[in-house]
């Protein structure tokens, strides 16, 4: 083969590894982000009111033990398996989390604290797993994961200074009760519900959200898995012309 | 037949001009101006600028290295095209080349000449990096080079007191907080201009990297490890902190923005945000203030915190460095 014909060869080998490697990257970086599908929400009188759930578990056949947020759909009403949510600019959005996972200890306590909502508060109520209400709209800055067993998740938007630790059923409705059929539902479920108030940033853009409790059960330091995965403790809210 | 045969038999010496000469002020035309563009038009806009005393030496270092190797880079590249332009055989040459024998001086003087590069920038970096207190990076919880000043409980404005930051890094956010002022804890990172700080930089999960760009600090955070890095704010302005060790999926947005301002300016800050944690019962949520932090220890529980195999976020429990199985 002349040295030309040889040239040509490995040319065209690195060329077809190079495009294989581009492939791969898109195809896997396009799978994690646009399989998911979007929930917009619109406003109504300048506010926009977007509903999640995070639960013990999660309805897909490849790791159904992962512990998920959910988003839910405003006109169906369906709950979507997903973390992915668009909303007006500046508009106020309110928030409501309806909390089915038990508690967990946060890493940081200072994430007890609430930052970033209207008021610096949220708003809970818990029932337990016969609609049973032991905590009627409590409005509070600090929700202490350490001395209470309260915490289940968090949601947070760090660019945003949004840190809201989201309320969970008590210690011992946690240890026993749990819903374990995604998505949950009230009935015959302890629970709780909490909302909470902020504004949407006056531009357009993505943000990302976040749990900062160590969620990833069966990772190390419960770090990974679905704390590092687009639809199940981490999303983006993407936030679109008014 | 060689070259000096040739000119031997054709009975007319070559008379070779002073090829060292030429090139020295050749390199020296052009290196002193190199040298001038370097340290008067560069420098001021040489990273990571000017804002505090360790970003200061940073950009005074990269100076005096970039005016240091830019006369050797014109002396290699000089002699390089030196040699071909002049040195280059003609087509139709086609003797040997004149032999090449050892010369002294020549020898000598790279010698003495890269030595003495060799031992100035050793000479310059240890004092570079002792005389700013670490230059700005992570000492280790035992740093051997400090700054000036006095460690002490409290904090005041205008006195030579260092004011000591801890620095939390957690996937995917920075806290910082302040012993000095209750051991309240911010999202916010507020230093004061014109007094020493202390970083004490660690971690509650992975291996992160505090880097505060524009005040030349970079120290990394790792968990169980108090990291202390020193710098003086020298400008009040804002500057970037981002993570510089890949840390996981949002390594890339963990970053946020500090603030430096006046020291009375802080101080209200800082005890204005104490006092609202005291009220909050923020403070008292918090764990006492350590060094560092063993998440698997939960202090107001009393106890450690259980740590189980494959359940998913309930009862209280917290998943350990033991519990790498995936469900």
């Amino acid at each position: 083969m002349s040295v030309a014909a040889r040239a040509a060869a490995l040319g065209a080998a690195f060329l077809v590894v190079v495009g294989v490697g581009i492939f791969v990257a898109v195809y896997y970086v396009g799978a994690a982000t646009t399989q998911l599908p979007i929930v917009h929400y619109s406003a109504s009188g300048g506010q926009v009111s977007v509903v999640l759930q995070e639960d013990p578990q999660n309805n897909t056949a490849t790791t159904p033990d992962w512990v998920s947020y959910y988003t839910q759909d405003p006109v169906s009403k369906q709950w979507l398996h997903t973390t992915l949510f668009s909303v007006p600019e500046n508009t106020k959005v309110n928030v409501t989390i309806y909390g089915y996972d038990g508690c967990t200890p946060l890493r940081n306590n200072y994430f007890s604290q609430v930052q970033g909502t209207m008021g610096g508060t949220v708003t809970v109520s818990q029932f337990d797993q016969h609609g049973k209400e032991y905590v009627t709209n409590d409005t509070t800055s600090v929700i202490n994961s350490w001395s209470d067993c309260n915490v289940g998740h968090t949601f947070a938007i760090p660019a945003m200074g949004i840190f809201v630790p989201v309320a969970s059923p008590n210690a011992q409705l946690s240890a026993n009760n749990l819903c374990s059929s995604s998505p949950c539902t009230p009935s015959g479920n302890p629970y709780a519900v909490e909302t909470f108030s902020f504004m949407s940033p006056s531009h357009t853009g993505t943000w990302r959200w976040q749990c900062l409790v160590p969620c990833g059960g069966g990772y190390i330091d419960g770090n990974s898995g679905p704390m590092q995965t687009l639809g199940w403790m981490m999303g983006e809210m993407d936030v679109v012309a008014s | 037949m060689s070259s000096t045969e040739t000119s031997a038999a054709a009975g007319a010496p070559r008379t070779e001009p002073r090829h060292g000469w030429r090139m020295f002020w050749i390199w020296f035309v052009l290196s002193l101006p190199s040298v001038l563009i370097i340290w008067f038009v560069w420098k001021p806009h040489l990273p990571p600028g000017d804002m505090s005393s360790s970003a200061q030496h940073q950009q005074f270092d990269i100076a005096v290295l970039a005016a240091t190797a830019a006369p050797v880079i014109i002396g290699v590249v000089l002699y390089f095209i030196y040699a071909v332009v002049v040195w280059r055989a003609k087509a139709d040459d086609d003797s040997d080349g004149e032999p090449i024998y050892g010369n002294t001086k020549v020898q000598a003087t790279w010698i003495i000449g890269t030595s003495a590069i060799v031992l100035w920038l050793a000479v310059f970096g240890t004092i570079e990096l002792v005389g700013p207190a670490g230059a700005g990076a992570g000492e280790g919880p035992s740093p051997i080079w400090t700054l000036a000043g006095k460690q002490s409980a409290t904090w005041t404005p205008g006195s030579d007191d260092i004011l000591e930051v801890q620095v939390i890094g957690q996937q995917w956010v920075w806290t910082y907080r302040y012993p000095q002022f209750g051991g309240m804890e911010s999202t916010e990172l507020m230093l004061p201009e014109g007094m020493p700080v202390a970083f004490h930089v660690t971690s509650l999960d992975v291996i992160h990297s505090f880097w505060a760009y524009q005040l030349g600090v970079k120290a990394d955070a790792n968990p169980g490890v108090d990291n202390v890095a020193f710098t003086t704010p020298k400008a009040m302005g804002s500057f970037t902190v981002r993570c510089n060790e890949l840390c996981g999926i949002w390594h890339g947005a963990m970053y946020n923005y500090g603030q430096v301002v006046s020291p009375t300016a802080f101080q209200t800050w800082a005890s204005g945000v104490q006092a609202k944690e005291q009220a909050d019962g923020v403070l008292a949520a918090l764990p006492p203030f350590a060094l560092t932090y063993d998440p698997t220890v939960i202090p107001q529980l009393g106890k450690n915190i259980v740590t189980v195999d494959g359940i998913t976020g309930a009862a209280g429990y917290y998943y350990g460095p033991g519990n790498p199985v995936t469900p």
